[in-house]
């Protein structure tokens, strides 16, 4: 998985042009809605509560893409299709993968916003 | 409406990122934007503010998209308000899933601005089209609606003035479609005051109004002159007269008129341009056709109008048959025309007349099939029958003799007092003139009464001698002496008898006036009828002998009746 992919810049700042002042609210919202997401993801992981760990994962992946997270939202599609399989079996493994790639692209986007 | 108004916008979605981004993007292209967390929201911000479009999240917690798009799309009703899925489901089977539950498009993240702008241009363009539309549809429901109000309310005013007369009589058989005006035909019955009955059937060209207008001065001019006991020729040139000053070119009437007389057993037809009644004899045998010999109402100048009928004797039981030219161009379902041929062919089959008429009607809605009912049939059938079973017949005459003087007498006495200025006519006369057959003869009766009354006056009270006015000097010598004696007298008496009684045909009106002079014993001789045209005196009686059936002298010759009978057939 090349660096290109954690972030498409291209996305990111044609947002940056439309959001306009905007831009660093919807990054720290982008930041606290992911967070919640993970949160309500290792939740129903612990509850073996395979739909909601689907649909989390789905509007997770949602927000990555407007955001022009690739990798990250490429990782929630996986866990999306666990999910919906109702496959659980190693998605602990894929969560941790959730939470460092979310970590580094913190840092990144924070950087962004200013 | 042009493409870029502003509009205002239902954003939905529970990621506050990718509403953000949204809310951002439509705002700044100048609409309004109302945002919803779930689908529950979406739907309750929607029914406060009916948003012009919808931008809506697949999944979403408490109602997904697809739930909240049918209950907005409910509650939208006939407004079109588009919705876009926001969406990440990629799979057929999801994008289905958003266009079941009335989505109109998707969106997909990334969202791009420009794509989203597109959108919705496209969707306001759309929402004006359907705006434009449901207004006209609005309009065209209204026009309609209007169109069907003012065509009761001239059906109304016509069936008040068409089903005044006896359509209803037990000789009349009849079938016509509920808004039979309007396809131009017409039927109308009528008793005249003698206890005939005349029927017209018309046929107006053209369908809708124009052909609808024509129907309503035809009818009150055929009722009110019937009622009145207008003999046909009259009614019909009066039609005739209505319809060519009021119709534009173009437009006239055929129509078949028929006179039923139902003591003499005739009737009279006038056809004017409407296909060839029949005539069903109760004894059976082919069909007689009454052809069209006349131009139809309405054409022709009253000057060269023809009123010349044709004049069939009818035994008990047989039956004439009038329709307009509906029944021959009646179509089945292979655009067929039933024709004269299939009709006549009912006609010839061996049944009686009873049961004619509803053969006839059913053999061609038979033809025409089921659903494909033409509205323009109109079918008559008139039996002659005896007048005493007819009950129009009873019910003319019940009116009559309800409404008008029919049997009756009056003595009317003229005292000396009145003999010098008075002049009794008038006063006799409007008296008279409620019988309505005498009304007509009004001029007779005056001369008649006249006439009596002088008699009276001068040779019986006044003693005058009429062989004074043999010489032109004797003339003026009796007009001196009349006024001598006129101004001198103080006692006498003349007594005006009147008797009226009807008869079939009419009535016989018995005129008495008798005078207190001595008559013939008291030296007055009988009126000698003199054949000499240039005498001066005994021309009153002879004009009174002329106009009457009968003149008889009673008393001593101091009484005289004049019998005057009448006829109600003109």
């Amino acid at each position: 998985m090349s660096s290109n992919n954690h972030l498409n810049r291209e996305v990111l700042t044609t947002l940056q042009e439309v959001m306009d002042d905007q831009f660093p609210v919807l990054i720290n919202t982008f930041l606290t809605d992911s967070e919640e997401r993970i949160r309500h993801i290792q939740k129903a992981l612990a509850a073996r509560d395979s739909d909601t760990v689907r649909r989390q994962a789905h509007s997770f992946k949602g927000s990555c893409n407007n955001i022009g997270a690739e990798c990250l939202a490429s990782l929630c599609e996986k866990m999306e299709a666990a999910g919906r399989a109702g496959e659980l079996e190693g998605v602990e493994q894929q969560l941790v993968e959730i939470q460092q790639e979310f970590s580094k692209l913190k840092g990144t986007l924070k950087s962004f916003a200013g | 409406m042009s493409d870029d108004t502003p509009l205002t916008i239902l954003v939905a979605d529970d990621s506050d990122t990718d509403r953000h981004i949204l809310e951002t993007i439509v705002a700044r292209d100048g609409h309004r934007v109302l945002s919803a967390r779930d689908g529950r929201e979406a739907v309750s911000v929607f029914e406060e503010e009916q948003p012009d479009l919808v931008l809506l999240d697949a999944l979403m917690p408490n109602l997904d998209g697809f739930g909240a798009a049918r209950r907005i799309k409910a509650l939208a009703g006939e407004s079109l308000v588009p919705i876009i899925f926001l969406t990440s489901l990629t799979d057929t089977e999801s994008l289905v899933q958003c266009l079941d539950a009335g989505g109109d498009d998707f969106l997909s993240k990334p969202y791009n601005r420009v794509i989203l702008q597109a959108k919705i241009k496209s969707f306001n363009r759309m929402r004006a089209m359907h705006s434009t539309i449901l207004d006209q549809r609005d309009q065209i429901s209204r026009h309609h609606e209007h169109l069907l109000q003012e065509q009761t309310v001239a059906k109304q005013v016509f069936d008040n003035i068409a089903h005044s007369g006896c359509l209803d009589s037990n000789n009349v058989k009849y079938f016509l479609s509920s808004l039979a005006m309007f396809n131009g035909d017409i039927l109308v019955a009528g008793m005249r005051p003698s206890g005939s009955m005349m029927v017209l059937l018309g046929d107006f060209t053209g369908h809708g109004l124009p052909a609808a207008v024509g129907a309503i001065p035809l009818a009150s001019t055929f009722y009110g002159m019937v009622n009145k006991g207008f003999a046909v020729s009259d009614i019909l040139r009066e039609i005739n007269h209505k319809l060519k000053t009021i119709l534009p070119v173009g437009i006239f009437c055929c129509a078949t008129m028929v006179d039923i007389n139902f003591r003499r057993q005739q009737i009279r037809v006038w056809n004017g341009g409407l296909p060839p009644g029949y005539i069903r004899r109760a004894s059976g045998g082919e069909p007689e056709p009454i052809t069209s010999t006349h131009l139809p109402l309405g054409v022709l100048s009253n000057q060269r109008f023809k009123d010349d009928m044709q004049l069939y004797d009818l035994a008990w039981g047989d039956s004439l048959y009038l329709w307009s030219d509906g029944i021959h161009e009646a179509r089945n379902a292979d655009g067929d025309m039933f024709g004269e041929d299939r009709l006549k062919a009912v006609f010839v089959e061996d049944a009686d007349n009873s049961t004619l008429f509803d053969r006839i009607l059913g053999r061609v809605q038979a033809f025409v099939g089921e659903g494909r009912r033409d509205d323009d049939l109109s079918l008559v059938e008139l039996r002659m029958d005896r007048p005493e079973n007819v009950n129009a017949v009873a019910a003319e005459a019940e009116r009559r003799s309800r409404s008008t003087l029919s049997e009756w007498t009056m003595s009317f006495d003229v005292l000396p007092g009145s003999f010098r200025h008075f002049d009794p006519m008038p006063l006799l006369l409007t008296i008279l003139v409620e019988v309505p057959g005498l009304r007509q003869h009004s001029g007779d009766l005056y001369t008649l009464l006249a006439e009596l009354y002088s008699n009276a006056l001068e040779h019986g009270i006044l003693q005058l001698d009429s062989d004074l006015k043999s010489s032109a000097e004797g003339f003026t010598q009796y007009y001196e002496l009349r006024q001598q004696r006129l101004s001198a007298i103080s006692e006498g008496l003349i007594r005006i008898h009147l008797q009226h009684s009807t008869t079939d045909e009419g009535g016989i009106l018995r005129l008495r006036v008798e005078d207190s002079g001595p008559g013939f014993a008291g030296g007055a001789r009988a009126p000698a009828l003199s054949n000499d045209s240039h005498a001066y005196c005994g021309r009153g009686l002879a004009l009174v002998e002329k106009l009457c059936d009968a003149v008889h002298y009673l008393g001593d010759g101091n009484e005289v009746e004049a019998v005057f009978s009448w006829s109600s057939d003109a």
